[in-house]
Parts: structure tokens; C-alpha cells; sequence
């Protein structure tokens, strides 16, 4: 299509501009109006019976027990690297002592949620999108409509408690396994004594640390759960489709998990 | 005049663009099984996942027994749901399951029956469909694509619904088995009573498991008629689909 020859070029591309953007804008909240309605179905599936308690013991096991792998390797070395990092800093200013606190609180109350959330919206984000988008494309969905099973209470519910409920679980153990990553650098390589490291880390550490990043983990956990199963749901026709689905599960956790960890710091330490 | 089971009036469906359902009309008598034909691509799946609500309709409506099921709330179709059984075209079995647990599914999860029961009904419907029962324990993944079927068959009347759907059920099969699926579904809509809405493009499956036939063109029910009727139809539609001929009012560009 041509531009009509009356209307001056600039005007034209800048009404260009406005359309797309308006109609982005639209698109924007049509699909957060539709996420939102997920959400609530989703959270009302969760709370009412029947309950599918089979499939939630195998999701809590799917979830939980086999991430942890994943998570205590990336605590073990985050909570190495802090130690080294912070060493070769803090020399600079003479201040080793702070080393200890330097750790323990950068793993209970950031890096161990948001890492292990990231990990697990990359291994159980797109495994629960590839899942229930593949049964949504292969029909199986529609299926268990028409068996009277209602694919909420079956397929998402299980997913979005066990989600919510083992990713504080993980990062508990991944806080324990950080703060050991920082005590074997601390100990071995830096040659702090045992003992020092330990009161240090102790006396610095408040209940707080943990709890914050306790819920945290508790909100990234649904939100990866909720994401996988949303684009996995919604997953368009095809295998292609499928593969979409996955991606988009995966970056749209990830974004969301570092727009809430800002969002929930704020709550809780200003 | 027979009793009507299902009516469809002046149904309609959009994707987008894309008017997929035009104002359908049909009517299933009870007890009798209904095939509709139509190229690929014209709504015939569309059509029946209508019936079911699986897809929400943009106007028309649709009538069960005379009553209109597409206004009621979720937990009234959930109801509805146990008096239908489909079988999908691909089968739709549950990957992870296994055979049996695929058969029972509704049984224990829809119905709340307990297992061992409900294992023996699905062995029951497993033999009726002429599998073995060591089949039982395997999964989808390990049978052919005739046994998928079968099983899938047994999974759809395993709730003993009052109207089955079958989707393109001997797409893909060879003819041997494709006639084995026709037995089966006549025997089983026999056996239930049921009233059976099928969709094909094989007239040989027509032929066999009709009573009578409805033909789907741009959205519409162009022919309806029995079974006896379909080559003295007159209608040109029929004539060029039953024909399988190239020219005719059907055209490549119309199906979209
Ligand atoms: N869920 C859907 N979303 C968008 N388009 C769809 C959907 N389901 C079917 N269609 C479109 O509707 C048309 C009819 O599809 P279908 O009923 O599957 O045809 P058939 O008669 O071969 O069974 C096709 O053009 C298809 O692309
Ligand atoms: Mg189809």
C-alpha cells in the first residue's frame, strides 16, 4: 500500500507509530486481563475439592526433590564466588571481617531465591509448558474435559502448589549449602578460622534474612508454575507451537521473577 | 418422526476471521448414527467440540433432549459431559498413563469410583474392543496406531454415554483395520443404545456405519438425508464429494 501523495511523509510514519503503539498497548492489556483470569481459576482449583493428591505427591517429587541438584550446585558456587569476590575487595578497604556477613546475606536474602528461581523456571517452567502444551495440541486436554475431569484441578492445580510450596523448601537447603560454599573459601583459601567464620555468619544473621527470602522463593515458585502452565494451556497448534509455548514460559518467569524480587525487597526492607 | 437427540440452530463460529461455522443446522435423531462428510478444513471437528463446549459458539444454539446446553454454568456442562463419550482423532490417549488407567480415567477421576473397580470395568471395555488384556498395563507409546484407537475407543464408551462422537476414526488406518474400527463402533453404539454423530471422509466408513448422512460445505449443512439416498442425492455438492471428482461447485480455494 501506497501512502496517499496529500499527507506529508513524517505525519504519516508518525501516525504509523501511534497505531502500532495503541494497538501493542492493547494487546498488552487484553493478555494481562486474560493472565489475571488464569491466575484466578487457577488459584480457586487450588483451594476447592476434589483434590488430585496423587498427582500433587508427583509433582511435589517432580519439582522439588529432583531441582535440587540444580539449585545446591548454583548456591554452592555463588556462595564460593561471594566469598572470593568480596575477599579481593574488601582487603582494600581492610575490612575481611565483613566477608562472613558479606555472604550469608547476599544468599538467604537474594541471590539464593533469585537463582534458584531462575534455574527452576528453565528446568520445571518449560518441562510443565512443553507438558501441558504437547496434551493441549495432541487434544489429550479436550479429552479430559470430556471424561468430566476438569484439566485445572488435574494438570494445574497439582503444579501450581507444588511449585509454591517446594521452592522455599529448596531454597532453605540452597541457603544452608551457599553459606558452606562461602565458609569452605572462607576456611581453605582465605584461611579465616573456623571458628571466626561461624560467629561471624551467626551474629550477623537475623530471622528476617531467611524469612524474606523464604517468600520470595514462595512467589517466584508460583509464578514459574503459573507461567508454564498458562503458555502450555494456551499453547498454539502444532509442534512449533509447542516449542513457543516452552520460550515464552521460561522468559516471561524469568522477567516476572526479577520484576518481584525488586518489588517484594522493597516490601520488605524499606 | 423420530425423537431428536441433539438440534443445532443456526450455529455459528468465527476464528479471527476466518467464519469456520455459518448458521448449522442439524438435527441427530436418538438412536441412530449420523455421519457428516465435507473436505478437510471445513469445521467438521470444530463442529462437534461445539456440542461438546469445548469450544464456546458466537451465536445459534444447541439443544440436548430438546434443552439448550450452551448457557450453563461450568459445573451443569461438567454434569452434561458424563452423557457424552468421543473419540478423538488421534486417539488423545493420556501418554503417561497406561492403558487401563487411560480406560478408567473418567471412571476414577470424573466419577469418583474406586480402582479396583474401576480397573475391572476398564478391563471389560478393554476385550470388548478386542485387545489383549496384557495391553492393559502398557503404555500409549508402545501400541500401533490401530490399538491406540481401539483403546481409545474403549476409553470413550467405558462412562456408557448417551451419545458418542467419533472424530475421523479410520483416518489414517489401513483398511483391514479400518473396517475392524467400523464393527466396533456399530457393535458398541448397539450394545449402549447410543445415539453416534460421526465425521469421515471415507465413504467406505460411510457406507457401513450410517444411517444417515449430513454433507458440510463453507460452514453449512448443504444435504441431509438417509443413508439410501446418498447416490440419487441430486445435490451437486454429494455427488462431487461421494465421486471424489475435482471439478464440481467444491473448489480448492472455498475449503480454505
Ligand atoms: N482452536 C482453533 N483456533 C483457530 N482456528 C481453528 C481452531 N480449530 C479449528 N480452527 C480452524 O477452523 C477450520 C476448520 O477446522 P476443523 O474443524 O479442524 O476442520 P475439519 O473439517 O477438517 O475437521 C480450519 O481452518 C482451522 O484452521
Ligand atoms: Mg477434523
Amino acid at each position: 500500500m501506497h501512502t496517499p501523495q496529500t499527507t506529508p511523509k513524517p505525519f504519516s510514519l508518525m501516525l504509523d507509530f501511534l497505531h502500532n503503539t495503541g494497538a501493542t498497548t492493547l494487546d498488552v492489556f487484553a493478555k494481562a486481563g486474560e493472565i489475571t483470569l488464569f491466575i484466578l481459576r487457577a488459584l480457586w482449583h487450588c483451594i476447592t475439592p476434589p483434590f488430585f493428591l496423587t498427582q500433587l505427591r508427583r509433582q511435589l517429587i517432580d519439582i522439588g526433590y529432583y531441582s535440587l541438584p540444580v539449585v545446591g550446585l548454583t548456591t554452592l558456587f555463588t556462595g564460593m564466588v561471594l566469598a572470593l569476590q568480596s575477599y579481593t575487595g574488601f582487603t582494600r578497604f581492610n575490612a575481611e571481617s565483613a566477608i562472613a556477613g558479606v555472604v550469608v546475606l547476599s544468599v538467604t536474602r537474594e541471590l539464593a531465591p533469585v537463582l534458584a528461581g531462575l534455574m527452576v523456571a528453565g528446568r520445571v517452567g518449560a518441562a510443565i509448558a512443553a507438558e501441558i502444551g504437547t496434551m493441549r495440541v495432541t487434544e489429550q486436554i479436550d479429552a479430559m474435559t470430556t471424561l468430566s475431569v476438569n484439566p485445572f484441578k488435574y494438570l494445574i492445580a497439582p503444579r501450581v502448589l507444588a511449585g509454591t510450596l517446594m521452592l522455599p523448601l529448596l531454597v532453605l537447603i540452597g541457603d544452608i549449602i551457599g553459606v558452606f560454599g562461602g565458609y569452605l573459601v572462607g576456611v581453605y583459601r582465605l584461611e579465616f578460622s573456623p571458628a571466626n567464620y561461624l560467629t561471624q555468619t551467626w551474629d550477623i544473621l537475623e530471622s528476617m534474612d531467611i524469612i524474606s527470602g523464604l517468600v520470595k522463593a514462595a512467589a517466584f515458585g508460583f509464578i514459574v508454575s503459573i507461567f508454564g502452565c498458562y503458555h502450555g494451556f494456551n499453547s498454539p497448534r502444532g509442534a512449533q507451537g509447542v516449542g513457543a509455548a516452552t520460550t515464552n514460559a521460561v522468559v516471561s518467569a524469568s522477567i516476572m521473577i526479577l520484576i518481584f524480587n525488586y518489588i517484594l525487597t522493597q516490601v520488605f526492607f524499606s | 418422526m423420530s425423537v431428536i437427540k441433539i438440534e443445532l440452530a443456526g450455529v455459528k463460529k468465527a476464528f479471527g476471521q476466518n467464519q469456520v461455522l455459518n448458521g448449522v443446522n442439524l438435527k441427530v435423531p436418538a438412536g441412530k448414527s449420523l455421519v457428516v462428510i465435507g473436505a478437510s478444513g471445513t469445521g467438521k471437528s470444530v463442529m462437534i467440540k461445539c456440542i461438546l463446549g469445548l469450544i464456546g459458539i458466537d451465536g445459534g444454539s444447541i439443544l440436548l433432549d430438546g434443552e439448550d446446553i450452551c448457557h450453563r454454568s461450568r459445573r451443569e456442562r461438567d454434569m452434561l459431559m458424563s452423557k457424552f463419550g468421543m473419540l478423538f482423532q488421534g486417539g488423545a490417549l493420556f501418554d503417561s498413563l497406561r492403558i487401563w488407567e487411560n480406560v478408567a480415567f473418567g471412571l476414577i477421576y470424573g466419577r469418583g469410583m474406586d480402582r479396583v473397580k474401576a480397573r475391572q470395568i476398564a478391563e471389560e471395555k478393554i476385550a470388548a474392543v478386542g485387545l489383549k488384556p496384557e495391553v492393559a498395563n502398557l503404555l500409549p507409546a508402545e501400541l500401533s496406531g490401530g490399538m491406540q484407537k481401539r483403546a481409545a475407543l474403549a476409553r470413550a464408551i467405558a462412562g456408557q454415554p448417551e451419545v458418542i462422537f467419533f472424530d475421523e476414526p479410520t483416518t489414517g488406518l489401513d483398511p483391514i483395520m479400518a473396517d475392524v474400527i467400523n464393527e466396533l463402533i456399530i457393535s458398541s453404539v448397539k450394545n449402549l443404545g447410543a445415539t453416534a454423530l460421526s465425521i469421515t471422509h471415507d465413504m467406505g466408513s460411510v457406507r457401513k456405519i450410517a444411517d444417515e448422512v449430513a454433507m458440510i460445505h463453507h460452514g453449512q449443512i448443504v444435504w441431509h438425508g438417509s443413508v439410501k439416498d446418498l447416490d440419487s442425492s441430486g445435490n451437486e455438492y454429494v455427488e462431487q464429494f461421494i465421486h471424489g471428482r475435482s471439478e464440481g461447485p467444491i473448489t480448492l480455494g472455498a475449503r480454505g
